[in-house]
């Protein structure tokens, strides 16, 4: 108990009034509350607006569905596209000491700093009809900008650095040592790759995923440029939301644009849950006196 | 972009090469690299070379373009700036408080990061649009918050919220509460503990968060569109004019205002990456 209280005292010194700590919680909820929860509610709020009937209606449309699909292959491209590289640059980043390394690091960060709508300028200049590849490509009669190429393309693009950084900060907190060990005692690069590091990163490699396959599906600026906005063929969903919305069909609009936000939602309970688990295991590992620093918390952001 | 500070055990790697996969990791990194980000990007130089100088200077320097220079990076400071000062709150609130809640409110933090832009642009229209839910109550009032630059603010304010909570949350977790009671019991006031301790502790924190905000407002585009009334002169912003000027086929024009924005995008990156470098500085000293 005198434990306790001595605790409480020393806590006095470090933080604030009673009336200070409240207003600042409802500061800076009622911010929140403003900016974040009110544009998530009137998503669903206005997609409902006419009621279920109109809002599956809607969703239930051979246009949207097309908008869906593509929307579901593009990110089945560029994720896994991304996940390969961003394993191998991590690997090549973290486990080795190499002239340039900071450099590297800095371009594989690079499409994060280009707006998309540059992103999508890039891909019109190198495959479009005035292109680089532009009079070749026509000449075999392929289609990439305007068409599904494009749009894949465009979308690796504004991906490219999920993946790669959040494993790159989490291989170098671990370090060689136990990889080192299973390359002694005889294991091959892959079975060491397989059993010991993929186990170690698994976490931070699941969340750079959600995190990528979100702003796959949900890519608009670089999209927009490359997509040519063909209806039932070059749409994907953010696209659709933004020609319904044009057009004023608003329930339309909203309705896609509630799965955009439901994908959201789960891809932020994903990521909380991720935490969770992260935070568990740091426990565990804490109860057993650590021989090196511990990894850090996937708590990487874009 | 990760702002965690990480003392990477590097010395102590000393026989390298050991493991398997060097060449391999390596060589596919910059393949990969080469072929999705750094040949396209080029193409945006060459595109550029075929304009003379004098044509280059009147497409990056039209009145109109130069009155969208002026929206995007005013609205992206103002932004960012008011992102610098929420964003503190914020992440004070959820490392030093206590309250209901405080798990969900943490969640939802990377909303920004999670919601696809166009969805946030519409949503935010509908919302502070004349008929909107908060916007039929501020009109009245004569506050005009959509189809105008305010608009384009509070679009980025939404985009950016993240970067900076983000950044100062794990510097706040990681500060050494003894050096907060020290000032205490030296006599300091809770305020000059705040000032004089404190803030200098996470400003480099702080400020890798505000240019963070800034370099993703410059380049925003799906969430400000529909919000911005996208009025030449006075609510459109620099993306716009990009994809403007591909409408009307001068792609000469419109990659010479994006190797603009490119540049400047660029100049940011370094920026933030010097930043980071001292918050690492910054952080690691003490240990």
């Amino acid at each position: 108990m005198s434990a306790n209280t001595s605790a409480r005292r020393a806590q006095a010194g470090t933080t604030e009034p009673t009336w200070v700590r409240y207003s600042l919680i409802g500061i800076a909820l009622v911010f929140m509350f403003l900016f974040l929860v009110l544009p998530l509610a009137a998503v669903f709020t206005e997609a409902l607006r006419k009621g279920f009937g109109a809002y599956v209606e809607a969703l239930n449309e051979p246009d949207a569905w097309s908008a869906i699909r593509l929307t579901l292959i593009t990110a089945a491209i560029a994720v896994p596209l991304n996940l390969v590289f961003g394993v191998a640059a991590a690997w090549a980043i973290a486990k080795y000491e190499f002239k340039g390394k900071a450099f590297l690091t800095t371009l594989v960060d690079l499409p994060f700093s280009v707006s998309p709508v540059v992103a999508g300028l890039i891909y019109v200049l190198m495959f479009g009809a005035q292109g680089w590849f532009g009079p070749w490509l026509q000449a075999h009669d392929i289609k990439i900008v305007f068409a599904v190429p494009g749009i894949v393309l465009a979308t690796v693009f504004v991906t490219f650095p999920f993946i790669a950084r959040e494993l790159i900060p989490l291989m170098q907190a671990q370090g060689n040592d136990e990889e080192q060990a299973a390359i002694v005692l005889g294991a091959t690069g892959w079975q060491t790759f397989w059993y010991v590091t993929l186990p170690n990163i698994k976490w931070g490699l699941i969340y750079g995923v959600i995190l990528c396959n979100a702003r796959a599906m949900g890519e608009f600026g670089a999209v927009s440029v490359v997509s040519g906005h063909i209806r039932g063929q070059t749409n994907t969903m953010p696209l659709h939301v933004e020609i319904l919305y044009n057009e004023y069909q608003s329930v339309a609009a909203f309705a896609v644009a509630s799965l955009l936000a439901l994908l959201a939602l789960v891809t932020l309970v994903i990521k909380s849950v991720i935490e969770w688990r992260h935070e568990q295991d740091m426990k565990a590992a804490a109860d057993i006196p650590p021989e090196r620093p511990l990894a850090s918390t996937p708590g990487a952001i874009v | 972009m990760t702002a965690l500070p990480i003392a990477a055990p590097a010395k102590r790697r000393a026989p390298a090469k050991v493991l398997p996969g060097f060449n391999l990791t390596l060589g596919f990194t910059i393949f990969y690299l080469s072929l999705i980000v750094l040949i396209p990007l080029s193409a945006l130089f060459f595109k550029t070379f075929t304009l003379s100088w004098e044509q280059f200077w009147a497409a990056v320097t039209g009145p109109r373009v130069m009155a969208a220079y002026r929206l995007t990076f005013g609205a992206s400071l103002i932004a960012a700036l008011v992102n610098v000062v929420f964003g503190l709150l914020v992440a004070w609130v959820l490392v030093r408080y206590n309250f209901f809640g405080k798990k969900i409110v943490d969640a939802l933090v990377d909303l920004p990061f999670a919601l696809p832009t166009a969805v946030a642009g519409i949503s935010l229209t509908a919302l502070l649009a004349g008929n909107g839910w908060v916007g039929q109550y501020l009109e009245p009032l004569g506050i005009v918050l959509a189809f105008n630059p305010n608009g384009v603010v509070i679009a980025l304010i939404f985009i950016g919220l993240p970067f900076v909570v983000r950044t100062v949350q794990p510097v706040l977790e990681d500060a050494e509460k003894e050096l907060e009671e020290a000032a205490t019991c030296l006599g300091a006031t809770r305020w000059q503990t705040f000032t004089k301790v404190i803030f200098p502790s996470i400003a480099p924190a702080l400020l890798t968060g505000f240019a963070m905000a800034f370099a993703r407002a410059i380049g925003e585009y799906g969430s400000v569109i529909f919000i911005a009334g996208n009025m030449p002169m006075v609510s459109e912003i620099t993306p716009l004019i990009i994809i403007g000027k591909l409408e009307q086929y001068d792609y000469a024009g419109a990659t010479a205002v994006a190797l603009v924005m490119l540049v400047f995008s660029f100049v940011l990156l370094l920026v933030i990456n010097a930043l980071q470098a001292w918050q690492r500085r910054h952080t690691g000293a003490p240990a």
